[in-house]
Parts: C-alpha cells; structure tokens; sequence
C-alpha cells in the first residue's frame, strides 16, 4: 500500500522533479519504505512504497520498457496470480513476481478494459509514451483514494489532497458546494471535493488525459437487482460462503505476515474465522475497547478471540485520547467529518503498526451488501407505517430500532410519525429511505455564515444525488433503493475514506475487505431483500451463512453500532480539566469571524452547552464535531500549506509519544477499569 | 403577545435557531419549518417545566399541544388555571 502522485503537462514542457517530491514528501505515512520518482519530459510520476508484495522486485515507478508504458499504482490486485498465469500463456514474459507488472501486462493485452479482470481494490495511474495518454483508475468501490486537480495546461493527481495542496500553484480555497454536501449527506459526492478546483475520481471510474482533454469513463457500477430464480435460502447460503471463503483467501496474499480485526461483531468475526479455516498459521487480531459501556464490545470480542483462538490485542480509547488526537485524525480524514468515530481507528491503527503488521483483513462492507444497517430497517418499518398512516401499532415497530436512543423513545406516535417521514407521499420517493436523516443533518446549515449559506443555496431536493443514479433505479425494490445510496455515498465517502484508507494509512497500514470483493457485491446484488432482511432480522442470509463458523452468542447478539464519544471528547466535564488549546481557539468568535464560515453567535451557545456537559442529542454532537472538524481543515490547509515547514503546528504529533497508550490484555476479564473513567458518558435526561 | 411567548420566543431562538432572529408567526408549526427534531421536544418540555412549573404528561406530548408558540400558550395556560383550580 502505497501514495502515489503525477504531474503530467498538455505540452513539451519539462516536468520539475522538485514539486514532486514535495507532493511526496506530504505521503510518507502511505509509503514509509521507500519512494521513488520517474520524469521525463512533461510527465512525472512519484510513488511512496509500503512494501507488502515483492519487497525486492516491486519498486515503483516501474516501467514496461518494451511498450513504453509507466505506472504508479496504490493498492493490490489480489488475483495477479491467476492473471499473471493468463497472461504468460498469451506470451507476455515477467520480469518480477508483483502485482504492478500484472498491471502493466494486463494494459498491453486489454487497454483500459483490463480493470474488468481485476479483482482488487486500486488507484493507479499508467503513461503511455507512444500514445501520449495518461490512465488513471478507480477500483470498483472506492477501497483506495484518487485525486485531481486541473491548472491550466497541467494535470496534478495524488492519493491524498494534501499532495496537491502542497504545491504552491494549487488554490486552497473551502468550496461551499462541498460543504453543502458534508452538512447533506455526511460526505461530499464524488468527483466533488471539500477544496475548489479539486476533484475525486469516483469509485469504478477511469480517467484519460490526452492533448489536454479529460474524459471519464464508468466502468462498473453496483446493481441490485434481486434474480428471482427458485432457489433455497441454503442454495444462497451455500454461495455466499463458498464466495466469501475465496474472497478471504485471496485477501491473505502477501509477503509479510497479515491480521485481522475482530470488533466482536458478526461481520470481523466472520472474516477471522475465514482465515482461520484457511490458513494453520496462528493468527494476530485487534480492537479498540472504550471505558464508557455506551461504546464498549470487549465482552464480545472475549468471546470471538476465544471461539477462534487468535492471538488478540486490544487498544483502550477514551475520550479525552479522541480529543488529543482529533487534529491528526482530520489531518488524515483531510474533510470535514460530523462524528469522532475515526478517532480510535486512528488508534488501532496505531497499534497494528506497533505490533509489526502491515496489512489487516476487516468486517467492512457486510452491513452494506447484506442489510444489516438501522436505516434499512427503518425504512422498512416507515414504508409499512406509511401504507396505513393512522395504524396504532405500526409504529411500536419503530421503537425497537433504536434502544441507544433514549430520546427518541420518550416520542409519542404523532411526533415519531412527523420524525420518520410517515406520509403517504413520500413513499414513492426514491431517496425515501434516508429523508429523514438528511433532513436532520441539513439542519446544521443554520450554522453557516450568510455569505457562505447564500453560496451554498442551490440544488433543491438532493438533485446532485439524484443526477447519480443508476438509470433503472425508480425500478428497484425500496430495499435495494436504500443499500445503493448507503453503498455508493457512506460507504466510499466515509467510512472507507475518513474511517478506513485514511486512519489505516495514517500509520502505514493497509485493510483488506473481504465483503467489498466485487464478486460478493455483486452476489448480494441478486440475493431477494427478503432474505437480506427477513422481517426486521438484519443480514439473516449473511447469520444462516456464518452458522457453525462463529460463536452462537455473536450471531445472535443484538447489532450495536459502531460509535465513539462525540462532544465529551472535547468538553470534559466532571473531572474539572478544560477544553484543549486548539478547540478554545478554533471555536472562539474571534477565529470563527476571521474564517467566515461559520456564525460566531450561533456557534457560542452551542459551545456553551456542550461546556455545561448539556450536549445530548445527535442534532448538537454532530454541529460541534462537525464545525470543530471544519474549522480543523481550514487551520491545517487553508491558513497553512501542507508540507510546508511550519504547516499544522496545531496537529501534527511531536517526536516521540503523545500520548499515554493503554493496551488491553485479553487473556483475564477487564472488569476493573478505573470509576473516574465512566464520567465521559454523556448525560441523558 | 405574552411575556411567556417572548420568553419562549428568546428560548427558540437560543436553543434552535442558534442566535439566527426568528422569522415565524405564533401559529407556524415548528416541524413544517423543521425547526424541533426528537431531542428538540425533550429540550422544549424540559424548559416549560422548568419555567412554568407545570408537569408535562407523557400522553400531552403531542404536536396539539407543543407545535407553534401559540399552541404551547394555550396548552401551559389551560395546565396552570386546571391546577389552580384544584
């Protein structure tokens, strides 16, 4: 796993080397084993190599002389064995046993049209000598980060904005359009960035440069389209373990030794028993335990680490560590990000890395592919409330969703009803399933400074959403509706960009996804809703599939999402210290003035509330994470230039540790964890 | 209007608004302007009951009784003269 960066120019004009570096040099958390740059001409590409596959034969960027063709490349392409097979038979001749020489191959025989074959998760980029063309690509889903910019007769791109930022040509500017959408949908929609004039490539896209012209090409694109096929649910469920065991043992290659994390939820336990069936070798697993029971899954990570035997360490989060580390973590996520949960990945991370590993496989994705988030629930009880609006039982559904939310079980029926968008109309929307959230979170606009909310008023009725989907959507069944726009906005937008690539490689750490191999979304596409979700039990197929695998209390147990402490991580209050540094001046009517995006006089209240330790529900945690973690990208990217010397003195660690770690041993009950820790919780009334 | 509409006019605009000037007569509903949300009701109930010393029932917790300024008037006045009378 890698960073990777290009300067590449329309004319004959020389690339400098010295730009280059430079993007690179802001990449070496990406690639801390060696780095390497290739220029010629008007081209230059830059690679930061973390060395996970032919340490000795991989280095980048690597050439195919013969053809005349350059690539630097971020990712893996796990089936490079059988395609290096393939392509030997055809005649092509290797140099290396890694999967960047399969890359290049694959290109000769089948053009743009290789990224078809390919099983991985990848941003690369390949120059063309002959042809004058540059190739840069997406994998399917959006594992691994792709970014643009565009200055007059030169294309800059980098995994990691920072990159681009860092040369001092490049604008650094907030772009309202960007903002709107983080304070929509939680995550901007690509190609649209945070920063004007940047741009993400999204997931299952190619983009070509040629004479100066861009052009993008979709190449894949996930479709749910149940098959009606008669079919037994134990012929699916045949299938999709079968599936998921060859997606987890192609996951496993490498050259170094891999881990895994195992939260104690169904989806990573299901993936460490998979290794576990596969491979004799002991294995190292990791998770994140919090002092604050609201949080904590330790119990049942005993229980998995127990089941499955693993050689398991665990690293203790509380929320004054989010609130040291919170600056890093949006150094790393490089947007705005409305809740803390990167925060301990950033730590977890952290501690993969410590314990020697470079590579770790993880439960992502199966919430996604196999129904298991609230919100898909939700929609299906709102859908069938809203069938007879005026039925009193109906709604009692709606309780059961959110046991951790005690604020909303305190609601009567006419509220809830008004709440979850229980109106005939709205059914036949097909962003139904998640008007109410983005409903709530567009509240937090009111934030907004004037000038920047005047700039932001545009797109009525989620129309930059809608203009992405897939053309047949209005056809799909609600179910299907609702696991797109969660699998092609959340998923890629956070929580595998801010939650996952980032805080993984921000200490040189690559996660592998067994759930996110195209074959198995494209399973899950075709498995009826039915049995995704039978009733309202989430991922019953992906629980019947797992039997046997894992421990019955881990199948059975209650899903609980994944979450952190949010506004006490930055406000402690019960033990008397106050806020850190860098919130009291990121959050003072003086900064917020000079910045301009946010209205001091909104923000103050809210600052005030959250100091009385009165910040309670998800409207108020997420306005403060969210401002806090804005006015955080503006310190350490706008106000400062990334690589510059004195850039994100605000953030950055100093040498040495920063911070107190506390690791969790697994082998005795952790039931003795200090009283003054619980005082994190938040307050419920 | 009321004293106790100006207060709950300076309590909407600290705890919902964030400081903005409410633009919104007496009678709009406080959902149609998508100006409360779940943990907006609790905060409202809290506050009347703090500033009112008036208990509210689970079953009063209805937008009848809590959705525009002029609704909570009603519904704090009618509460205040029934425990008067008792």
């Amino acid at each position: 796993m890698c960073g990777i960066v290009g300067i590449i120019y329309s004319e004959r004009v020389p690339v400098d080397p010295r730009p280059l570096r430079r993007m690179l040099a802001t990449l070496g958390h990406r690639g801390p084993d060696e780095q390497g740059i290739y220029v010629d001409g008007p081209v230059g590409l830059g690679h930061a190599r973390l060395s996970i596959i032919d340490p000795a034969g991989g280095q980048q960027p690597m050439c195919h002389r013969e053809a005349g063709r350059w690539i630097t490349f971020n990712g893996e392409i796990f089936n490079y064995v059988e395609l290096r097979e393939e392509l030997a038979a055809r005649g092509h001749r290797f140099r290396t046993r890694s999967d960047t020489e399969v890359i290049l191959h694959a290109y000769d025989e089948w053009g743009d049209a290789c990224v078809e074959h390919f099983n991985g998760q990848w941003a690369f980029a390949i120059w063309d000598e002959r042809r004058r063309r540059l190739l840069l690509s997406r994998d399917r889903l959006g594992i691994r980060p792709l970014f643009t910019t565009r200055l007059g007769n030169r294309l800059l791109f980098a995994s990691e904005i920072k990159a681009l930022l860092a040369n001092p040509d490049v604008p650094r500017r907030i772009d309202p359009a960007g903002l709107d959408q983080t304070f929509t949908y939680w995550t901007t929609l690509a190609p649209q960035t945070i920063f004007e004039g940047i741009r993400e490539l999204p997931p299952g896209h190619n983009l070509v440069w040629q004479d100066g012209r861009l052009s993008t090409q979709r190449y894949w694109q996930l479709s749910l389209v149940p098959d009606d096929a008669p079919r037994t649910e134990d012929d699916w469920a045949e299938e999709l373990i079968e599936l998921l065991a060859d997606a987890t043992r192609l996951r496993l290659r490498a050259d170094v030794p891999v881990g895994a994390y195992l939260s104690g939820g169904l989806d990573s336990t299901l993936t460490t028993a998979l290794i576990q069936r596969t491979s004799d070798a002991p294995l190292r697993t990791f998770s994140i335990t919090f002092d604050d029971v609201e949080f904590d899954e330790s119990n049942y990570q005993r229980e998995a680490v127990a089941a499955l035997d693993t050689d398991h360490e665990a690293i203790r989060c509380t929320a004054r560590d989010v609130g040291q580390i919170f600056p890093a973590v949006v150094w790393h996520a490089e947007r705005p990000i409305l809740r803390t949960a990167p925060a301990p990945l950033f730590l977890l991370s952290e501690l993969v890395h410590d314990s020697g590993f470079k590579v770790v496989v993880t439960g992502e994705g199966a919430d996604e592919m196999f129904g298991g988030y609230n919100i898909f629930k939700e929609a299906k009880v709102r859908r069938f409330w809203a069938a007879e609006p005026d039925s009193a039982w109906r709604p009692l559904l709606l309780g059961k969703l959110y046991p951790y939310l005690p604020n909303l079980q305190a609601q009567s029926m006419a509220y809830r009803k008004a709440f979850f968008h229980v109106r005939p109309d709205d059914l036949a929307d097909p962003l139904f399933s998640h008007l109410p959230r983005w409903e709530m979170t567009s509240r937090l606009k009111s934030f907004l400074s004037d000038g920047f909310r005047s700039a932001t008023v545009g797109q009525p009725g989620y129309a930059d959403c809608l203009a992405t989907l897939p053309e047949s959507f209005a056809d799909w069944p609600p179910f299907c509706q609702a696991q797109y726009l969660e699998s092609t906005i959340f998923l890629p937008g956070y929580l595998l960009s801010s939650q996952g690539d980032r805080m993984a490689m921000a200490h040189g750490v690559e996660g592998r996804y067994p759930f996110l191999d195209h074959r198995v979304a494209e399973l899950a596409g075709r498995i009826p809703p039915r049995l995704k979700m039978k009733g309202l039990r989430e991922k019953y197929l992906l629980k019947r599939a797992a039997r046997g695998l894992v421990p019955d209390s881990v199948v059975r147990r209650a899903k609980q999402p994944y979450r952190a402490p949010d506004a006490a991580s930055f406000f402690p209050t019960g033990d008397g210290t106050a806020p850190a540094e860098y919130v009291r001046e990121l959050l003072s009517a003086k900064r917020l003035s000079a910045d301009g995006l946010f209205r001091p006089e909104a923000v103050e209240p809210l600052v005030r509330k959250a100091a009385r330790g009165d910040v309670i529900g998800q409207r108020d945690n997420m306005a403060l994470v969210g401002i806090l973690s804005t006015q955080l990208v503006v310190e350490q990217f706008i106000r400062n230039r990334p690589g510059k010397g004195d850039s994100h003195l605000l953030c950055e660690a100093p040498e040495g540790p920063f911070r107190q770690k506390v690791t969790v041993p697994f082998s005795q009950p952790n039931n003795d964890l200090p009283a003054e820790s619980l005082d994190t919780a938040s307050p419920v009334r | 209007m009321s004293d106790m509409a100006d207060s709950l006019r300076a309590f909407i605009q600290e705890t919902f608004l964030f400081g903005r000037e409410p633009d919104f007569s007496d009678d709009d509903s406080f959902l149609d302007m998508g100006l409360i949300d779940s943990t907006g009701v609790l905060e409202l109930v809290g506050y009347l009951e703090d500033t009112h010393g008036v208990k509210v029932e689970d079953e009063e917790l209805v937008p009848e009784n809590l959705d525009s300024i002029n609704q909570i008037v009603r519904f704090i006045e009618s509460k205040q003269s029934a425990a008067a009378a008792t």
